[in-house]
């Protein structure tokens, strides 16, 4: 019998030299920190579920990773999904799902936290829970099993997973964790009171966490849900998303992971502010996340100093969910490319908004680098189109954006796009022909030349939960392969401009399974599970993905039930339906929801309150936070003095 | 149209640094690729002043020098630096070690004052420990390999399928009885000279495998010891460090 907390890693070592890429189950990363067993109170295993390579460089797990170690009587070890390959060696020799740090079994820790960007996660949860040890459903758990927590923006609406999970965080994770912490140390120091039971009750009378066991979900014959109510008169009707405020202060990661394995993003990224107020009806991370705060232009500089002094990375990104629309961005944007200048530091900003300020933002930011592309995100391919979603950019917007940018030199412009959005007819997709084809036309003319080129890139819209979309009926697969096939004829079919045109997209059916993993209630947990058994793994990768394993799961879980796939994913729902999210409170004033579809529908846009009086989404009454942005004042940074460099010979030598 | 922006001043190489360096541990499950990544990185986060090259993504001058393959693990690893500034070797070997993770140990530096480095990496030392395989066991599968001239092997390369001999290139082989917990373990050293098609450790054990049947229970564990110059009897490797070191002195 092994202590709790002991190393797996000879056990693990054995297994490496028969799998791809074993640097990923490694660890030893720069700036990664691993604390004695006994040193803490209480210890998380913090777990992005997918790969290393996709989940490493994620955010929100690389904060809450040093918010949680900052703490003496806290440590907080990170794990990632294994690729099949490994998964069979380690269930063939009995090797538990481990943290990369210390390769500590994650089945020991108290609490095994997961984050979830996006729905097709849920399969990699279920395997990693079953290779920990922890049985699958939260039901037949004990106390010798960590507490399984969900955040991320998929836990907005957790009810899917609410058969596996034991709680779920809604909103930013900083605050929420170290509540969390406190409660669960005062538990074990009081000799666990009441059990697993007893501290799941204690986390969910405070408000910090929704636990579904807490909440007994109630059908109407029709399959509609009647009511969702807590089992528990000590436990909130509604539970509340957390917002952090005052972002200066929290100047998170501030020593930034630096993996050996190579990842999706192979550079420094720097969250310039949090939340977004744009409006775009289809956007669930503009919506849940509200309202705007912004870091100022001193905190924005301190973090990117900090970081590349910590890291060693020669690329920045300036990420939010608008980059461009931070009210400092252009002073920003001019002290940092003064700064690293003479350096080969190099600063990107992906931002997609339509204007020509994006473009000289993006010709300052590449002052001494290479202007390959810039992307831009119409998102509807008809000025109709984009009254509906509320992306309120014109054709003329766009060409004259376009037109700025081929001039500065930018060789290649690439447009996203989104197909099957609320509306949207055959016309409506094909008018993104007629758009590239004049962003090609107006290019050529601006350069002169005939090498410039234009991408087209279109993904499936899914509607999601907590937007105005979320009653919306999504357009199934065959219509969305039809709809595309269609326009990819149009652009291959145009002599003068086709061979200009690029077209990126993806077939339909994967956004159905995402369809119905977002939009569904406590029923689809027994698909998710059977998907799983059945094989399904990776679900975000084309490779591993399998439309006909998902659709026989569903066919298999859901008999009997008044419900199917259909009616997760094509179905219109009415204002009078309870949605299965309802007790999950983003601040969002359903009303005001309501009203926003109805003026999609009547093609009516909203403007964005940074700039115009509120228009009553309830985010900043309901939960008492506010719009913080800038400008400070501040338009220019001084210039740190560099030390001497250390390690040059001595002049008297 | 405006001109691209111009390609930004680049700064040349005044000194050559060459380092030792180790892959230890866990850390051996990393590729070259792997290693080249957390160097540059290292370099930055020590404010090496590297010397950069020329053309519209510069690249610090830095030559890498026949690597050994992901998991196996090494003592003597060899890179050369240009940088753009005259430095301290041991104040660079210092910091360079800090920077870098542990397990990738940068153990020696010293001024490059010679020319042809990359050739005097002529042949290199392995330790291989074979857990679950008894002395008497390896002894036999080693002398059968080296009484025979040549042993075709198969290896899986970027190119496919390619057929060598693997024997050629072994200068000498001995075993030695290990233990690795409870289990036997024994314990091959050799001299195997680097060369094209480059003959590895795992070729040699898939020659030993051919002519002896020995098949490893437990993945074996590969330490390069050793590599450099061959001295005159050809039988022992030498410091390639050593006549930049004697041309400073």
């Amino acid at each position: 019998m092994t202590s709790p907390g002991a190393s797996v890693f000879d056990r693990l070592e054995r297994l490496l030299p028969f799998v791809s890429k074993p640097i990923q189950y490694i660890g030893g990363e720069v700036n990664s920190v691993t604390k004695g067993w006994d040193d803490v109170e209480v210890r998380w295993a913090l777990m992005y579920p997918d790969a290393y390579e996709v989940g490493a460089p994620n955010q929100g797990v690389q904060i809450l990773y040093e918010v949680i170690n900052e703490r003496p009587d806290a440590l907080a070890e990170r794990t990632y999904a294994v690729w099949p390959d490994l998964e069979a060696l380690m269930r063939a020799n009995g090797v538990p799902q481990f943290t990369v740090d210390a390769h500590r079994p994650v089945g020991d820790f108290d609490l095994l936290g997961l984050s979830f960007s996006t729905e097709l996660g849920y399969t990699n949860m279920l395997t990693a829970l079953d290779l920990a040890g922890i049985p699958v459903l939260a039901s037949e758990r004990d106390s010798s099993h960590p507490v399984v927590v969900a955040g991320g923006h998929a836990a907005f609406n957790p009810e899917p997973i609410a058969d596996f999970i034991d709680a779920a965080v809604l909103g930013d994770g900083e605050e929420a964790v170290l509540l969390i912490t406190d409660i669960v140390k005062s538990w074990k120091a009081a000799a666990r009171p009441g059990g697993r039971a007893g501290l799941l009750l204690e986390l969910a009378k405070t408000g910090v966490v929704y636990v579904p066991s807490l909440y007994d979900v109630e059908y109407l014959p029709d399959g509609r849900i009647k009511r969702v109510a807590p089992t528990s008169p000590d436990v909130p009707w509604r539970v509340r998303k957390h917002t952090l405020m005052d972002l200066d202060q929290w100047a998170y990661p501030k020593a930034p992971l630096v993996p050996l394995a190579e990842t999706v993003h192979e550079r420094m990224s720097v969250e310039i502010f949090r939340g977004c107020t744009r409006g775009c009806r289809f956007c669930q991370a503009g919506m849940i996340t509200r309202p705007v705060r912004e870091r100022s232009i001193t905190g924005i500089a301190q973090i990117v100093e900090n970081g590349l002094e910590k890291t060693g990375y020669e690329e920045v990104g300036l990420l939010s969910l608008s980059s461009a629309d931070h009210s400092e961005i252009a002073d920003v944007a001019r002290n940092l490319a003064d700064r690293y200048e003479d350096s080969q530091v190099s600063l990107s900003l992906p931002s997609t908004r339509v204007d020509a300020f994006n473009v000289d933002l993006a010709n300052e930011l590449s002052r001494n680098g290479r202007r390959s592309g810039l992307t831009f995100a119409p998102e509807g391919g008809s000025e109709r189109m984009r009254k509906v979603i509320n992306k309120q950019v014109t054709e003329e917007d766009l060409i004259r954006t376009v037109t700025t940018a081929y001039a500065g030199g930018w060789r290649q412009v690439k447009l996203y796009f989104m197909c099957g959005l609320p509306t949207e007819t055959d016309e409506d997709v094909m008018q993104i022909a007629t758009l590239a084809r004049e962003v090609i036309r107006a290019g050529r003319e601006v350069t002169g030349r005939k090498d410039i080129r234009c991408t087209v890139s279109i993904g499936g819209f899914v509607p999601k939960p907590h937007t105005p979309f979320q009653w919306a009926a999504q357009l199934d697969h065959e219509a969305t392969d039809a709809r595309l096939r269609k326009l990819k004829d149009a652009i291959r079919n145009d002599r003068e401009f086709g061979k200009s045109i690029g077209m990126r997209y993806h077939d339909g059916k994967p956004g159905i399974v995402e369809g119905v993993l977002s939009r569904g209630d406590r029923r689809v947990g027994p698909v998710i599970l059977q998907a799983w058994r059945d094989g399904a793994r990776f679900d975000g990768w084309s490779e591993h993905f399998s439309f006909d394993r998902w659709m026989n799961a569903a066919a298999v879980a859901l008999e009997g039930q008044p419900v199917d796939v259909d009616w997760y994913t094509t179905r219109e729902r009415q204002r009078s339906e309870v949605l299965p999210w309802e007790h999950l409170d983003s601040g969002l004033d359903i009303e005001w929801l309501w009203e926003d579809w109805q003026d999609a529908l009547a093609e009516i846009p909203v403007d964005d309150c940074r700039w115009t009086p509120c228009f009553d989404c309830g985010v900043c009454d309901q939960l008492d936070t506010e719009i913080q942005i800038g400008p400070t004042g501040v338009v220019t940074l001084p210039m740190p003095e560099l030390p001497p460099i250390p390690v040059l010979a001595s002049r008297e030598s | 149209m405006p001109p691209q922006p111009p390609a930004r001043d680049v700064a040349p190489t005044v000194q050559r640094l060459r380092l030792r360096y180790a892959k230890r541990g866990r850390l051996r499950f990393s590729s070259h690729r792997d290693f080249q990544r957390a160097l540059e990185r290292a370099l930055r986060r020590a404010r090496v002043p590297m010397a950069y090259s020329a053309g519209f993504s510069p690249h610090p001058k830095i030559s890498y020098a026949n690597s050994a393959a992901t998991g196996v693990a090494s003592e003597a690893e060899y890179v050369e630096l240009g940088v753009s500034q005259e430095c301290d070797p041991e104040a660079v070997c210092r910091a360079l070690d800090e920077a870098l993770p542990p397990g990738l140990d940068v153990l020696e530096m010293v001024v490059a004052r010679t020319p042809d480095f990359a050739q005097r990496l002529e042949a290199s030392l392995w330790r291989v420990e074979l857990p679950g395989v008894r002395e008497e066991q390896a002894s036999a599968a080693v002398a059968a390999l080296m009484a025979a001239s040549e042993v075709m092997v198969e290896r899986m390369t970027k190119n496919g399928l390619r057929t060598f001999d693997a024997r050629g290139a072994v200068i000498h082989a001995t075993c030695a009885a290990g233990s690795s917990g409870d289990e036997p373990c024994a314990i091959l050293t050799m001299v195997v000279r680097n060369g094209t098609p480059s003959v590895r450790p795992d070729d040699v054990l898939s020659a030993l495998h051919s002519v002896a049947e020995l098949v490893p229970p437990i993945p074996p564990r590969v330490t390069r010891l050793a590599q450099g110059p061959l001295d005159a009897a050809g039988a022992v490797v030498l410091d390639p460090l050593e006549p930049d070191r004697a041309a400073g002195s």
